[in-house]
């Protein structure tokens, strides 16, 4: 069995690459992707806790459950992403700041 | 060291370099490919650690369903097509201190715990997936139900918002 801390560390690293990639990157999708690899350093810690007490499906569940709520803000983040390429003819999240024109 | 033990470095270390190359990577198209082979890794990951049902659903959604979708926006938001989006970086300095100071602390809590001592050695030997649903249906049924509708709600927006109503600018 392996042990729990080796998937604590990979989540930590993936959790900070995530972040960098969010901080760094000058395009909306990036971005975006940026966050999904944050969720899944999540999901990763709720998965690896779960093996600590197999009996109780919970770290299972959250991790089915922030699965799911990825999913839709994967959507609807695109479809923003969409949006404002098709108003404002960018996908630089920086070059957006006019709320009205 | 055994086979088991083995597999685990390899998709570990696949999971690492992938999120690595992430940070680097300054086409939008190969970061959706590389951010696809690190999900798939994490899903083995799963699979060694004993959540199958979590890792079908990770490769089902993520390989089926996240990968189009931002492909898509990826084809849709390049300005010329046929010329690859490239983006720039900003903000290196404060990201790379970011990132660093955040994985330097976490490593630190992480190594000053001991988390691997009340770990049990025996795997749980039932029928996972059966078990699983048992759960969704008894105790888990709220939640299930409520992630039911927002999905709903979520793609009935997302896919308003995406419809081709014709802006005023542009």
């Amino acid at each position: 069995m392996v042990p729990v801390y080796h998937f604590l560390w990979l989540g930590a690293f993936l959790f900070c690459a995530g972040l960098m990639v969010i901080i760094t990157k000058r395009n909306a999708i990036m971005v975006l992707l940026g966050i999904e690899l944050m969720l899944n350093a999540s999901n990763l810690n709720l998965v690896a806790f779960n093996q600590l007490h197999p009996a109780h499906l919970s770290g299972q569940m959250f991790a089915l459950f922030v699965i799911i709520v990825a999913v839709c803000e994967a959507a609807v983040g695109l479809a923003i992403v969409l949006r404002v390429y098709q108003y404002y003819q960018t996908s630089v999240p920086d070059e957006v700041t006019e709320l009205k024109d | 060291m055994n086979f088991v033990t083995i597999l685990f470095y390899f998709f570990e270390a696949v999971a690492a370099l992938a999120a690595l190359s992430l940070v680097l990577v300054r086409n939008v198209f190969y970061g959706a490919l590389i951010l696809v082979v690190c999900l798939l890794s994490l899903a083995a990951l799963y699979v060694l650690a004993f959540a199958e049902f979590v890792a079908v659903t990770q490769i089902l959604i993520y390989a089926g369903g996240i990968l189009v979708v931002i492909i898509f926006g990826v084809m849709l938001t390049a300005k010329i097509a046929g010329k690859p989006l490239v983006v720039k970086h900003t903000n290196v300095l404060s990201g790379v201190l970011a990132g660093v100071s955040l994985f330097t602390l976490l490593v630190y809590f992480l190594s000053s715990h001991k988390f691997f001592e009340d770990q049990k050695e025996a795997p749980p030997s039932e029928d996972a997936i059966n078990t699983i649903g048992f759960g969704l249906m008894t105790e888990f049924v709220l939640p299930f139900e409520v992630a039911g509708i927002v999905l709903l709600a979520a793609l009935i927006g997302a896919a308003v918002i995406a419809s081709s109503i014709k802006s005023k600018k542009v």
